[in-house]
């Protein structure tokens, strides 16, 4: 094994996913342009016109339904296949997104995370991707530039491991369009990583020809939704071995589907996803110096969903204030509602209340961390919730 | 099987799939109309009365699937293996010799 020296390159989190995707070797990207994600597809672009990669397709396509389309008419035939997408693309894409995971393609997409319209909108909210909770792609969370290269890289190997597909999620504008450090990775050692695709079945094979997604009556359609919830259950078990691995060759540890900071000792916690976690995480710092007691959890994988992470950090601290940049209209944020159902059944029974925070870009800052601490330490000292979801910024 | 067209090709043999690990991983086919007898889906089942039957195959030419054929005998036939029970073979019949029936299973 070759010596692993990064390549720093200061780079916008949709350029990170670019070069992951050029490390990858990638033979199918079809994707269609919608902003924020579009530098992504421009410096894969730009990569195919420069000859900096070989045998990479780029099918422009007229919508981003045709763009999964694409996508999973190539990985069926067994190509490593890539596209991005942000919001209104991605609920275009709804429909195909189940023909990907239902016909078990490991397809790998970047969603920059954007606010659903109207009101029209281009800045950063989770409901886009977290809308998609079930069409069977595996989620993961991305809090920076570093993440969503690493991101697209290890998605690739569990995708494929596991066949089904992954969606690498990242922050509109907080991440896509803001330059950092990124630590890459030499070729050679992304391809011992990270070896060629080996499909499923080989549908080239013309001695013995099948065809994928064909009708499946009720003495068979259940069979194979079943198959797509072990290959879930097992997904776990590979995230935590990639993650590991990714840890062990190049100094980035990912094992745990649920970040742990400073929550050894923590009274109460701060829960959630993506770029907003990288704020907490300063903020309990902070909040640390002060005399607080908290941590922060940040669940890298929403799908599948870590229930045996979160029951043990749950049953160690008294209260989890989970931060939704969601909404599920009609109930509450989408990660307290997944969060308060995983324990359900269990021992462990933390207060926990659902702060809406930073919905269609809306800033969010450490100061609006500590004024949550404040509330949480309350609500503790108190013994019972004050409102279960607070419209965090709401101006009343 | 002899049909107007001659014999049904062999290796029509229904697939069963008892455990969920028998399954292949993805939903490729589990086989074509060889081994996919569509005659499960029946809840009507065609019965023929070769004494009202006048060789006219009209249920023949009708028949969607097609699951009517010409017995060497001249009268038709039926392949349940893949006569749905649709019933427009009886609905077709100028002598009613076709009659539908509620199928036992």
């Amino acid at each position: 094994m070759a010596e692993y020296k990064p390549i720093r390159k200061v780079v916008s989190g949709n350029y990170a996913a670019a070069y992951a995707v050029k490390h990858a070797r990638v033979e199918v990207v079809a994707a269609y342009p919608i902003t924020p994600q579009t530098s992504i597809i421009e410096k894969i672009a730009e990569f195919i016109a420069n000859g900096e990669v070989e045998n990479l397709e780029y099918v422009p396509v007229e919508s981003e339904h045709s763009a999964m389309a694409a996508c999973i008419g190539a990985s069926a035939a067994g190509a490593r296949v890539f596209t991005a997408t942000s919001a209104q693309g991605l609920a275009l894409m709804h429909e195909m997104l189940h023909w990907a995971s239902g016909a078990r393609l490991p397809v790998v997409m970047v969603d920059v995370n954007r606010a659903m319209a109207p009101p029209w909108s281009v800045w950063d909210d989770q409901t886009d991707s977290l809308a998609q909770r079930d069409t069977g792609w595996m989620q993961f969370y991305a809090e920076n530039n570093q993440e969503v290269y690493d991101g697209v890289l290890m998605a690739f190997k569990i995708a494929e491991t596991v066949n089904l597909p992954a969606m690498v999620v990242e922050s509109a504008f907080i991440l896509s369009h803001t330059y950092d450090v990124v630590e890459m990775i030499p070729q050679e050692l992304v391809d011992e990583f990270l070896p060629p695709r080996k499909p499923l079945y080989d549908l080239t094979n013309f001695e013995k020809p099948f065809s994928i997604g064909a009708l499946g009556t009720p003495a068979d359609y259940y069979e194979f939704r079943y198959k797509i919830q072990r290959a879930m259950e097992k997904a776990k078990e590979v995230i935590h071995e990639v993650g590991k691995e990714f840890g062990e060759r190049f100094g980035r540890d990912y094992s745990q589907m649920i970040e742990l900071y400073r929550t050894e000792d923590a009274d109460f916690v701060f829960m959630g996803m993506g770029s907003l976690m990288g704020t907490v995480k300063q903020a309990v710092d902070v909040l640390r110096d002060e005399g607080y007691k908290v941590g922060a959890a940040k669940v890298r994988w929403f799908r599948p969903f870590p229930k045996e992470e979160l029951y043990e950090l749950a049953k160690n601290v008294e209260g989890i204030a989970v931060l939704d940049r969601n909404y599920s209209f009609g109930m509450e944020g989408i990660l307290f509602t997944e969060a308060k159902g995983a324990l359900y059944n269990t021992n462990a029974k933390p207060i926990m209340k659902n702060y809406i925070v930073g919905l269609g870009g809306r800033d969010f800052t450490v100061s609006d961390v500590r004024k949550i601490a404040e509330n949480m330490r309350a609500i503790i000292e108190k013994g019972e919730l004050d409102v279960e979801v607070d419209w965090y910024h709401l101006k009343r | 099987m002899n049909t107007l067209f001659g014999e049904r090709k062999e290796g029509a043999t229904k697939i069963v799939l008892k455990s969920v690990d028998e399954y292949p991983e993805a939903p490729v086919t589990l086989g074509t109309t060889l081994t996919n007898f569509t005659g499960d889906w029946r809840t009507f089942i065609p019965v023929i009365d070769d004494s009202k039957c006048v060789k006219c195959y009209i249920c023949w030419k009708f028949c969607p699937e097609p699951a009517i054929f010409i017995r060497e005998d001249g009268y038709v036939g039926v392949d349940y293996d893949y006569c749905k029970g649709c019933g427009i073979c009886a609905n077709e019949c100028p002598t009613n010799a076709i009659t539908m029936e509620k199928e036992e299973k």
